[in-house]
């Protein structure tokens, strides 16, 4: 059997990036595996700008970013595979007898990860790794799941979905369209449809504020003069074999709709941005702990999952708005990856203790820190729970205030960090728990 | 970007930070900004001033491209920004275009479009 | 298909007109069904379907259960019929490939002042001659169904009940009569029946007439305008639409109940049921409500919210949150409430297969034995063949194969291991069988119910795309003329920017 230092599963912003820095921490053999045609993920079909600016310091359209992380990776001398899909990981000697995995061949050594893959030239393959990095990212979530009433006609999408129609394809989904949900690829794909000659109706928010990110409401609605509403939501969608209309009503401080606020809107297509989720099929089958607040696995102060050896990072373990932000927080992964797999980190699983998200804060990463071994200074991602003006994010370690960061503004549609210090939390001594909340 | 309804002031939304300040801007008899009112902080009134003054948007787009096994599509994009009135008139300009490979990221695949003075270039090898 | 209908240009009347022994209007579960008993028979038969594939109406939305038979009034065809198909169906599936699992049903008491429901229930079912009906108690019923409601006092036990992949079934059904010479004509609706001299009836179709000796009517929901079309006055059947709606979960929540759980119906009416699905997900419905609408299979905000609130009355924390989809069905609802199987009186030749609603998936086998019998001696009891060619095999189900297996597959033909659809793990291979089978797939939808992609949890936002590409390809199509479900429902509307050209400034 193949042995790797480390296998990371996903070739987008976040398997790229971590790929190259665990090159670059040392470890030998790093092979990633995509099973798209191409390296580079979703940013392929974001063939808009706004990539890069965190990490280069430029900005780039999708597409350029995808080749600045490519480039990258094979310049630190990863290997890098294309349509190659991942079916399994775990470690190594379990279940051998039945299941995906149980080929004859070369058992990969004690503590080490198997990870099983298909491909069109060379079948299933097994690979030993001595870590694995977890970077599949993230799906949208489908109108069957907020179960929006009326018909399923043709003529229903994800945005994600348009978006590679449009941007890959180059086909045309619908000429009238409604958005429903205001979440970036939502926003992104109104101004698009609009310059390749559809007509966005309207974008129909249910909460009182956008997901989106400011800069993509005012760039594709405002400019185009397509209306935002808020506090309003799709209550039906009419046409049987296409969509004819939607009905979209407003919506009342708990986000049900209002009776008799309903108006029909004709369109032959209804676009969904109502969110992602962590594409997480693979890391539940290989028994990696998830969490309920950000669907993603619970890590630690390494990226590690609950499955030695396992890191995860990017829209997998918790989904940001700028894929700059996944390529950082996979650079280290990636390098605790190499390390874990050259046996230079050999902690046990659950070690130091929980971050916990306290007040307006609904989730944060990673959710154990380890004062004793971990980086002299830690970021941690967070999510608001609403708007908020002019608060503070505020680290305490047993209530006691160990870091803080003003804030004129915090909406959840853009992540928040704090940055914790390892010398700070030392000098608390033995601690319990870090809280991270919202503070005048 | 909308009319206030006062002849001599617009109303936009600043992007400098998610705050999204709705900004009024007033101008002058000219057309320059004589005032911005609505911003909490000082980078609102910058780019008030320079979105009233020449607003300006990059444009990215797709175009078909011949012979390339990796895409049926080429992204493209101006290679700075154009004047934003002149947004649509960019991708006007390239429905016509086709690029074949091989194509390089940076390669010009329009060349002034629209008369803008602006080359449209790849974003992707093809 | 040599034995399909032949064109017959010798009748004065039908120049052109094609003609055969048996037409089958309608190609759900029942007419396919009843297409394959057909093609034991050294008989022409043509199945006419007004929509593009096989399964595209009840057939496709519904429980996807089969019902031990034990809440059918005793002496009813669908008490019979029902407990016959129960039987029949385990030994079909496995013949056929099709997903049958024998689950076991259980009808759920949460109230201690309804028990003496159980009395008629057991009554009926020992009647029907359902075997293995037993009542068992808060204990036993617990350890049996962790999940079922803590208010569960017992519980009717049938363990006959089974679950069924409906879609699986349609399609083996179909590929099995085709394979024997059945022909298929979608995009075929029925608009006009006549009686012609002879005897013979002539079927208005799409592309000219129909000329066949028997016609079985299995239009579904429709069912009573053709019967309507050919019965003596004061005959006339009226079926109404009584929609279902229901949830689906994903298969994260598959394991939340192990049988099929029904609730013990009360004086407040019929509960829903909670069960899991071949696929591994779980199927939460239906509501009952009688619709004015014979295409009305929307789902509403009041349906969907109270069968919400009927599940939670016999299964505890049903987790809605895990829903991936909804839909609604509807089933061919007549005021006598049984089914209506026969030669219509006074049109001899002319044979009913009408009122189909539930447990009709249950009794399909049974109703094709009687149907298929009834045509026979309207025929005249034509010859049987030698034997019925088998089913082709199913379309490989990667997801089930062993690795040896897989490699090999995919060494043979490398688009097995391109995987399509991440949430059902379906590779390009799959898709493209998919289409190329006899009644092969002809759109999204055609794929989604023949190997199941975009059936997963991103409901096809991943694959379609892809899918909509093989099949473009495959059919040598457009991709604008690439479907959900038929014309009409193309998936994208043109290309970019092709309302711009030679706008150029």
């Amino acid at each position: 059997m193949r042995r790797c230092d480390v296998v990371v599963i996903g070739g987008g912003p976040a398997g790229l990036s971590a790929a190259a820095a665990a090159r670059a921490t040392g470890a030998g053999e790093v092979l990633v595996l995509e099973r798209d045609e191409r390296l580079g993920g979703i940013l392929n079909q974001c063939v808009h700008g706004g990539f890069g600016l965190a990490t280069l310091g430029e900005e780039l359209t999708g597409p350029e970013y995808a080749a600045r992380l490519e480039d990258a990776a094979r310049a630190a001398g990863a290997t890098l595979r294309t349509d190659a899909t991942v079916l399994g990981v775990r470690p190594a000697g379990e279940g051998a007898a039945g299941g995906p995995c149980a080929r004859p061949g070369r058992r990969p050594g004690a503590g080490e990860l198997e990870v099983t893959l298909v491909s069109p030239a060379r079948g299933l393959e097994r690979v030993a790794a001595g870590a694995v990095v977890l970077a599949m990212g993230c799906r949208e979530r489908p109108a069957g799941a907020i179960g929006i009433p009326g018909f399923r006609p043709a003529g229903v999408l994800t945005a994600g979905c348009a978006q590679r129609l449009v941007n890959c394809e180059g086909l045309l989904p619908g000429r009238e369209v409604v958005v429903l949900g205001s979440g970036d690829i939502g926003l992104i794909m109104a101004r698009r449809l609009t310059l390749e000659g559809a007509h966005v109706a309207c974008v129909a928010e249910l909460m009182p504020y956008s997901s989106g990110l400011k800069r993509n409401v005012v760039q594709c609605l405002e400019d185009f003069g397509i209306p935002l509403l808020l506090s309003h939501t799709v209550t039906r969608v009419l046409g049987r074999r296409r969509v004819e209309a939607v009905e979209i009503s407003r919506v009342d401080a708990s986000a049900h709709p209002v009776a008799g606020t309903g108006r029909i809107v004709a369109c032959d297509t209804l676009l969904l941005s109502v969110g992602l989720l962590p594409e997480n099929e693979l890391s539940r089958a290989a028994g990696v702990e998830l969490s309920p607040l950000t669907r993603g696995a619970v890590v630690d102060d390494s990226l590690m999952t609950s499955v030695p050896g396992v890191f995860a990072c990017g829209n997998v373990l918790h989904v940001h708005d700028l894929a700059d932000h996944a390529s950082l927080e996979a650079a280290r992964a990636g390098a605790a990856a190499a390390a874990w797999a050259r046996g230079r980190a050999t902690r046990a699983r659950g070690g130091g203790v929980p971050v916990e998200p306290g007040r307006g804060v609904r989730y944060a990463v990673p959710q154990r820190v380890d004062p004793e071994r971990m980086p002299d200074e830690l970021v941690v991602r967070l999510r608001v729970d609403g708007v908020y003006e002019r608060r503070s994010v505020v680290a305490r370690a047993d209530g006691r205030e160990v870091a803080r960061r003003r804030r004129d503004i915090l909406v959840p549609g853009e992540m928040e960090q704090v940055t914790l210090r390892r010398d700070a939390l030392l000098a608390r001594g033995g601690i319990g728990r870090v809280t991270i909340g919202l503070e005048a | 970007m909308g009319r206030t309804g006062e002849r001599d002031a617009r109303a936009l939304t600043c992007i400098r930070c998610p705050r999204g300040c709705r900004l009024t801007v007033e101008l002058g008899e000219a057309g320059e900004v004589a005032g911005v009112r609505g911003n909490a902080c000082a980078r609102g009134a910058s780019y008030a001033r320079a979105e009233v003054a020449h607003p300006v948007r990059s444009v990215t787009t797709t175009v078909p491209v011949d012979g390339s096994a990796r895409l049926r599509r080429l992204p493209v994009r101006t290679e700075r920004e154009v004047p934003r009135e002149r947004v649509l008139d960019v991708v006007r300009a390239l429905a016509g275009v086709r690029a074949a490979a091989p194509v390089e990221i940076g390669d010009v695949v329009a060349e002034d479009v629209a008369g803008t003075g602006v080359d449209v270039v790849a974003t992707a090898r093809a | 298909m040599g034995t399909g209908c032949a064109h017959d240009g010798i009748e004065a009347a039908g120049r052109g007109a094609a003609r055969c022994d048996v037409a089958i209007v309608g190609a759900g579960v029942s007419g396919c069904a009843i297409a394959r008993e057909l093609a034991r028979l050294r008989v022409s038969t043509c199945v006419l379907e007004a929509e593009e594939d096989v399964c595209c109406g009840t057939s496709k939305a519904n429980s996807a259960i089969v019902h031990a038979g034990f809440d059918a009034a005793t002496g009813s065809l669908m008490a019979r019929l029902n407990v016959e198909g129960s039987r029949l169906m385990g030994p079909l599936c496995a013949e056929l490939g099709v997903d049958y699992e024998r689950v076991g049903s259980l009808v759920v008491c949460t109230d201690p002042a309804e028990r003496g429901g159980f009395d008629a229930l057991l009554a009926c079912g020992r009647e029907n001659g359902v075997e293995g009906l037993r009542i068992i108690e808060a204990d036993e019923l617990r350890e049996l169904e962790p999940n079922v409601s803590d208010a569960a006092v017992a519980a009717l036990w049938a363990p006959t009940g089974a679950i069924v992949n409906p879609f699986q079934l349609t399609v083996a059904l179909a590929e099995q009569a085709a394979v024997n010479g059945v022909e298929f004509r979608f995009r075929s609706p029925v608009t006009g029946v006549a009686r012609r001299a002879g005897g013979a009836w002539e079927l208005d179709v799409p592309g000219g007439p129909l000329v066949a000796r028997v016609v079985v009517n299995a239009a579904g929901v429709r069912a009573d305008e053709l019967h309507n079309l050919v019965c003596a006055p004061g005959d006339e059947l009226a079926i109404t639409a009584r929609r279902g709606q229901y949830h689906v979960l994903d298969v994260t929540a598959g394991q939340h109940v192990r049988h099929t759980v029904f609730a013990l119906p009360t004086r407040l009416g019929k509960g829903v049921l909670v069960t899991p699905t071949t696929g591994g997900n779980l199927l939460v419905g239906p509501t009952a409500e009688d619709v004015g609408d014979k295409d009305g299979v929307d789902t509403t905000a009041d349906g969907l919210a109270e069968v919400e609130r009927r599940a939670s009355l016999t299964v505890r924390g049903v987790p809605l949150r895990e829903r991936i989809r909804t839909f609604a069905g509807l089933r061919a609802h007549q005021p006598g409430h049984d089914f209506v199987i026969g030669e219509v009186p006074g049109a001899p030749g002319f044979v009913d297969c009408a009122a189909i609603e539930s447990p009709g998936l249950s009794a399909a086998p049974a109703i094709a034995r009687m149907v298929a019998g009834i045509v026979r001696d309207a025929l005249g009891g034509p010859a049987e063949r030698d034997r019925l060619a088998p089913r082709p095999a199913p379309v490989p189900d990667v997801a089930r194969m062993a690795p040896e297996e897989w490699s090999a597959l995919v060494a043979a033909r490398p688009e097995y291991g391109r995987v399509v659809c991440r949430c059902r793990t379906v590779t390009e291979g799959q898709v493209v069988d998919a289409i190329r089978r006899p009644v092969g797939a002809r759109s999204l939808d055609g794929v989604k119910r023949r190997v199941e992609a975009g059936m997963g949890r991103c409901q096809g936002g991943f694959c379609a795309p892809r899918v909509l590409e093989v099949l473009a390809r495959e059919l040598g199509r457009d991709p604008r003329e690439v479907t959900l479900a038929g014309p009409g429902s193309e998936v994208v509307a043109g290309t970019v920017k092709d309302t711009l050209r030679g706008g150029a400034s």
